[in-house]
Formats: C-alpha cells, structure tokens, sequence
C-alpha cells in the first residue's frame, strides 16, 4: 500500500524525464520511420561535419572545466579562510549563485559590451592598445571567445560546488602539521591537496557536463550551426526550412548521453577506490 | 590566526583577478547601457533605461515566465517534497532509487530533454492548448538534483520518525503529518530550493527557444536584435533582481551544501 504514495511522482518523472530518455535512446537506433536501424549512427559517427563539432564540444567543455575548476577552488578558498558569514562571504556566494545562471542571452550581451563594438574594453583598447587582439571583436567569435564567456559561468558554480567540501577540512589537520613542523606547502602537498582530489575531480565533472550541454550562449553569440554538438542537435530538430530530421536530433543527443555516462561512471569507479583507500588508513 | 604576508598577498591576488573578471562585464552592462546612441563618445543617457517600459513583448514575457516559476514551485511544493517526506518515513528501502532519479538530470544534458520531448510537446499543443504546463514539467525535472539536496539535507538534520510517530499517536493523518508537521520544520531547504527554482526559469532559454515559447529570455534575446542597448539594460536590471533575491533568502550557511558533490 506505501508503494502508491510514490506513484504520483514515478508518473511525472516518467512523462518528463524517462520518457523524452528513453525516446532519444530508442530513436538513435531508428531511421526517421520508426523501423529499426543502425544506418543514422554509423552515418552520424562517419560524418565530417558531426565529428568536427564533437571534437570543439570536448574541447570547450575540457577547457572551460579546467580553468574554471582551478580559479573557482581557487576563490573557495579565499572565502573558506575569510571571515564566515562576514559581507564578503555572503555578497560572494550570492554573486556566485546569480551568476552561475546567467549563462545565455546575458551573458552574450554582457560580453558584447566589454568586448564588442562599441563595448568598454574594445573602446579603451582602440585608444590605447589600437595593435592588441582586443581592439578587434573577433576573438569573441572563436573558440577562445566562447571558452572565455563559459568560464564566466563555470568559476561561479565551481565556488558554490566547491565551497562545502573546503569548509569541511579539518582545521585540526592543520594544527596537527604544523605542531609537527611542517611547513604550510608540506601541509598542502600531503594533507590538503590528496584529502581534496576527489571532490575537486568530481566537481571539475560537473563542470564539464555543464558547459558540453550549454546551448543559450553559443547559439546567440555564433549562431552558426555545426559548431558545436548542441547546436547542431537544435538545428536538426526545429530547422526552418522543413528540413528537420528528427533521427539525426536524437542520434546527435544519444551520443552526448554516452560521453556523460562514460566520464561519469569513470569518476564513480575513481570514488570507490577512493573510499576504499580512506577505509584502509 | 596571523596570516603571513605571502599568504595574504595570494589571498588578494585571487579575490582581485577572479573580482575583475566577473565585474569588468557587468560594469561594461551597465556604461554600454548608459551609451548615447550611435558612435557618440559623450555624456551619459538614460535613454535605454526609459525605454524598457514600452517594450511591448517585455511584460507578457515576464508574466508568463513567473507563472511558469509558480507551477513549478508548486510541482515541487505538492509533489516532490511530500514524495521525499514519504519515501524517508514509510519506504526507507526505496530511499536509494529515489536518490538516483533525482540525480538522473545531472546526466542528461537538457537540450537531450528537449529532443526527447519534442514530439509530446508539439502534439499537446496542437491536439490541447499551449500551455506553460509542459515547460514547468520540464524545468522542474532540470531542478530536480538542486532541489532534492537541499530536501534531504534539512530531512536527514531533523528526527521526523519521531515527529511522525508523535503525531500519530495523537491521531494525525499522514496527510496533515506531511503538510502541517514535517513540512514546516523543514522550511529552509524548501524555500532555498524555491529561490533556486526562481533564478532557474527567469534564466532559461534553450528550452523555451527551442520549443517556441516566448519566455523572459527568448524576449530578451529579440530586443537585442533591435536595439542592444534597451536588451543590456534589461539583462542588468534582471541580473541585479536576481542577486538581491539570493542575498534576502535566510540561510544558515545552507547555501552552498545545495549542490554538494561528494554525495553523488
């Protein structure tokens, strides 16, 4: 009987979350028919086009994650060791929650009026720097421009992830090395960094799949179709021009689920040897 | 604890680099906006700002985006939080697939959601009524991982076995043990996961665009195709809401363990 409390909420995530799942699984291994075949995968994995925008969805996502992994522990960091609870700490982790969302049609704007025509940056820099790549709004538009604007995003959401774990440290560990002479680079080599690989690892994951599912960004400020997998996923689905070709839409996403689960179930197997490791100390 | 002078100099060397990176652009928002049209180098204006009033899609936008948020916040309100109540209390063996469901959309990238959606969304449009139902539906699941750390978070904090069982000998139904007990000595994680639910939809454009809804971004996204400052003027008025509504929300330091990785 205590079972049917729960089927409300089996049936609402079955119609929003297990079904779309399941029809983007199921639909890689159909052609726009609905008969079995594995014709769209093969030709998806084969294709020029979809591998170049896989290989620039890596490596944005790769870049962005690691960059803005290091610079958001980084600032965790500045704030774990601040004052707790002081204005610091609480404008910093409102900023970091706000601007962790921002990711899209704002974020584009905003760096289109540091960096843009026109923009503050752009308008010093033609003063000033009139040789420098900043004079010019056209890196924006390259895969250093987007790797620069997701990382405007991916450092806020790395100080909220990380923050936790950072103020989970044990201050005693620390007393402890330094009652024992050791140094505070010592401190870090062996106690601190090793204590937060993990969960630095694990958020550094979330980050990626963060910035390889990002679309808003991307498709307002380049606009161009088989840039990146996401895009190229939205074009399939709702092109204008009647050629929409829902197979390749949900080909494109199934091979997106694969690379998430792939670095997901690596980071699961890391954790278990992990803890097994903390058990044996 | 004395600092060494090393140690405060990495200190502000951090705070400053990490400072200009994410407030340069929001202060570039706010001279771009204050920009006199055209290629004029001088003086300020507020011309933009004054005119974000007589944009015509603008509030309709903004509408239909905070009733989305509220049929959200009650999806979550009436059936993700007493759902978490009763696994914790009557189907502790179910406590495991329940985490992994909620945790499942941290694996599946939305727009994936989106394709998989699609054809459900375009048939009730068609065949119903185009309803901002379907867009909550999908934006709760998204929130589903934030909302169900802070839920079982501030459940494990407090003893709600004994609450319940308090309140059963004394006669309650569950249903007033779900909603007028639990619910309430709770309220913390609820209401953080609201906040969260808020900033979430009022930020949302790829599912909206892609389904062809007309939601706060989506309009944001047309106005800058008119006139850029009017849309950067929107953009940073909005920004700002946004984080004056996470610095009132009360936390207990809660804020950050929303999102807690070690736990996935």
């Amino acid at each position: 009987m205590a079972y049917l409390g729960v089927l409300p909420f089996i049936a609402f995530t079955g119609l929003f979350l297990l079904y779309p799942t399941w029809n983007v699984i199921s639909g890689a291994f159909e052609d726009n028919y609905g008969v079995r075949s594995t014709a769209m995968l093969k030709e998806i994995f084969n294709s020029p086009i979809a591998r170049t925008a896989f290989g620039n969805s890596l490596e944005l996502s790769l870049k962005t994650a690691l960059v803005g992994a290091v610079f958001g522990a980084l600032f965790a960091w500045t704030l774990a060791t601040g004052k707790p609870g002081g204005s610091f700490y609480k404008i910093s982790v409102a900023l970091s929650s706000a601007l962790a969302q921002f990711g899209g049609v704002m974020l584009v704007f905003a760096f289109l009026a540091t960096f843009g025509y026109n923009g503050l940056v752009l308008t010093l820099a033609t003063k000033y720097l009139p040789n420098s790549f900043l004079a010019d709004a056209g890196w924006l538009y390259s895969m250093n421009g987007l790797a620069v604007l997701y990382t405007f995003f991916q450092i806020p959401l790395m100080v909220l992830v990380f923050l936790p774990t950072l103020e989970n440290l044990k201050p005693q560990w620390r007393e402890a090395s330094d009652a024992l002479g050791g140094k505070a680079f010592e401190y870090w080599l062996r106690i601190g960094i090793p204590v937060l690989t993990p969960s630095f690892l694990g958020a550094a994951l979330l980050l990626f799949v963060n910035s390889f599912s990002a679309y808003a960004t991307a498709n307002i400020l380049i606009n161009l179709g088989d840039y990146l997998t996401p895009l190229q996923i939205a074009i399939a689905l709702t092109s204008e021009t009647g050629g929409s070709n829902p197979a390749e839409a949900k080909t494109l996403s199934f091979y997106m689920v694969v690379v998430v689960v792939i670095s997901m179930s690596a980071y699961a197997l890391l954790r278990k040897k992990v803890s097994k490791w903390e058990q044996q100390r | 604890m004395k600092r060494s002078i090393g140690v405060r100099l990495w200190r502000w060397s951090i705070i400053s680099a990490v400072a200009i990176y994410l407030l340069v652009p929001l202060y570039a928002m706010y001279d771009f906006s204050t920009k006199p049209f055209g290629f004029a180098d001088q003086g300020r204006t507020f011309r933009a700002w004054q005119m974000i009033p007589t944009q015509q899609d603008l509030f309709p936008a903004i509408t239909r985006s905070l009733i989305t948020a509220a049929i959200v916040m009650a999806i979550i309100l009436f059936l993700v939080v007493p759902t978490a109540i009763w696994v914790h209390l009557k189907l502790p063996a179910l406590r495991r697939p329940f985490e992994l469901l909620c945790l499942l959309p941290l694996a599946i990238p939305a727009i994936v959601i989106v394709v998989g959606i699609a054809p459900l969304y375009r048939w009730i449009s068609i065949n119903l009524y185009e309803s901002p139902i379907t867009l909550a539906g999908v934006y709760s699941m998204l929130i589903l991982p934030y909302t169900y750390r802070s839920l079982s978070a501030a459940l494990d904090a407090v003893d709600i076995h004994t609450l319940a069982e308090a309140a059963t000998t004394l006669g309650s139904s569950i249903a007033r043990i779900i909603f007028k007990i639990v619910m309430p000595t709770i309220k913390t994680g609820i209401v953080n996961g609201s906040f969260i639910a808020i900033a979430l939809v009022l930020g949302e454009y790829t599912i909206s665009n892609i389904l062809n809804f007309k939601t706060f971004q989506v309009v944001i996204a047309q106005i800058g195709r008119s006139d850029g400052n009017v849309a950067v003027a929107v953009s940073l008025a909005s920004l700002l809401f946004v984080i004056v509504l996470l610095l009132i929300i009360p936390t207990k330091k809660r804020q950050g363990s929303v999102l807690d990785v070690d736990a996935i």
